[in-house]
């Protein structure tokens, strides 16, 4: 076509060959939009716990998660979510690391904000809990660790009550909630804005709903241990 | 008025580097940043001193050879402006400068505060131009552009390719350039013919450089000396992505002998 061949050249050696940095971050933003819908579902079960009926609500609800055939293929889709996210979001760190092999001796003072720049950081509290609550819930109902004395591994409630009555795990839950609400705060934005859905027509919207979506999901679980320790 | 400036000197790329400190005193408030450079420039040059290497060219705004990372800002403390267009009366008196080179893997340094910059030059020849030949004047309106495509259009080709933004990146991203450059075509009837291949080869190219990626941080729309918005990122992002997608094969044509 109209293009010199040195160009087809440069080209052919570097795209090939690996991610652009656009897919990259396209497949991180569509990943992470999937965690974002899956979060409000489960945000929704989980202040079933509140619900004063001795946990039958939330348990029925999360009988029925853990049952459902469609739900059961979702898990997978779940899985693969987090770890494209994650395996994503390590090569574009590295790769952002790399592009400044020198730093500056003098602090930037660009105005941005702040919580953009600590994505990974925030990213790994949020998966050092992911860690946790693995080994609490999901090793403890496929049978891999044992469950606390006394409590069915399939019985996800009293397992619940019991880890907010200790003020530690209550405490590791809740700054974990905090660097997730940092981390949904810019994430939600910075997704459309990835996928090429921004317009200043719209720009603004999107930014209030990113921030009331952080607030409103980080706030909801961090709910329910306080309702646990103050209310019960 | 006097200032404390801290300069990194470096002798040339292979040179290590570092900040060297120095004095310079009786400056008008009104003398440009770049004339206070000069000042230095002569009394290092009175002490048998080699001067401070600096770009610069048209030292109004338009040309877009200055840099300079001045106190963790590139183009210095102002919004909109380049730093040939920086006055002293933007500092205080007695302030110590911080003067530092942009820094990024793809942009070497040559000498002290002058960084390679042609590493912007192989994104634009991988595609950030219109290769049929124009033609003479046509008559007005033979080929319709609405006017909001071409004011976009005009926003995005206001780059004057400094490098400011990859300076201010956490990530050293050329995005904002790529994308300006990008826009500025695809907005308007001429440049749409090659859109799909373009940003192709644009982004490859950026990214064969090993310039970083858009974190959303937006601290290049803030830096932009001519505020180009990062809705272009956005919009150079859409046009890689249906590139990508739904562009048309090329035929192959095969020959046989
Ligand atoms: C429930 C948990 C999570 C959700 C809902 C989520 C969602 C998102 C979304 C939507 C983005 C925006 C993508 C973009 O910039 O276009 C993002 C960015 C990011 N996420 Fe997550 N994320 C989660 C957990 C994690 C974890 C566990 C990590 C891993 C360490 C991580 C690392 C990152 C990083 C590094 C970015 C920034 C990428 C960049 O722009 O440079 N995230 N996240
Ligand atoms: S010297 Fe031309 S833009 Fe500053």
């Amino acid at each position: 076509m109209f293009f010199p061949i040195e160009t087809i050249r440069i080209m052919d050696s570097s795209a090939r060959t690996r991610f652009s940095s656009i897919t990259s971050k396209v497949i991180m933003a569509l990943a992470g939009l999937f965690l974002v819908t899956f979060l409000l579902v489960h945000l929704g079960i989980n202040l079933l716990l509140l619900a004063g009926d001795g946990g039958q609500s939330f348990t029925a609800a999360a009988g029925f998660m853990a049952t459902n055939p469609v739900i059961r293929i979702f898990e997978v889709v779940l899985f693969g979510g987090f770890l494209l996210h994650m395996v994503f979001g390590l090569i574009v760190t590295l790769r952002n690391r790399a592009s400044r092999p020198l730093r500056y001796q003098h602090k930037s003072r660009s105005e941005t904000s702040p919580l953009s720049k600590y994505m990974f950081h925030s990213g790994v509290v949020v998966f050092v809990f992911l860690i946790l609550h693995f080994i609490d819930f999901y090793f403890v109902k496929v049978g891999l660790v044992a469950p606390p004395s006394g409590i069915d591994r399939h019985d996800f409630y009293r397992r619940s009550i019991l880890l907010f009555s200790d003020k530690g795990y209550s405490a590791i839950y809740l700054v974990s909630f905090l660097f997730l609400g940092f981390h949904l705060n810019h994430a939600v934005q910075a997704a459309f804005q990835t996928i090429g859905v921004s317009h200043n027509k719209y720009i603004g919207t999107i930014k209030v709903v990113s921030i009331l979506y952080a607030i409103i999901v980080a706030g909801g679980f961090m709910v329910i241990p306080f309702w646990f320790i103050l209310v019960r | 008025m006097i200032f404390t400036l801290k300069i990194w000197r470096q002798k040339n790329a292979a040179d290590k580097g570092g900040l060297v400190t120095y004095k310079v005193e009786d400056i008008s408030a009104d003398s440009s940043f770049f004339e206070m450079l000069d000042m230095l420039n002569q009394q290092l040059i009175a002490q048998g001193v080699d001067p401070v290497a600096f770009d610069h060219d048209c030292r109004e705004g338009i040309c877009g050879t200055c840099s300079l990372y001045i106190n963790g800002r590139p183009h210095g403390p102002l919004k909109g402006v380049t730093t040939c267009q920086l006055h002293m009366r933007s500092f205080n008196n007695g302030d110590t400068i911080f003067i530092e080179p942009w820094r990024c893997g793809a942009f070497p340094v040559i000498k002290d505060l002058i960084v390679d910059r042609s590493a912007f030059d192989k994104i634009i020849q991988a595609g950030g131009y219109v290769s049929v030949n124009s033609g003479g004047i046509p008559d007005a309106n033979t080929i319709p552009v609405p006017k909001p495509d071409s004011d976009a259009a005009f926003d995005a080709a206001a780059c004057i390719g400094c490098g400011a933004c990859v300076a201010s990146c956490p990530n050293a991203s050329a995005m904002l350039f790529v994308s300006s450059k990008i826009s500025h075509l695809a907005l308007l009837p001429q440049g749409r013919v090659e859109a799909q291949h373009r940003v192709q080869q644009m982004v490859s190219t950026m990214d064969s450089l090993g310039f970083g990626n858009c974190s959303n941080t937006y601290a290049c729309e803030a830096e932009c000396p001519k505020e180009i918005s990062v809705v272009n990122i956005a919009r150079m992002n859409r046009e890689f992505l249906a590139a990508l997608l739904f562009a048309e094969k090329e035929k192959q044509i095969s020959f046989s002998l």
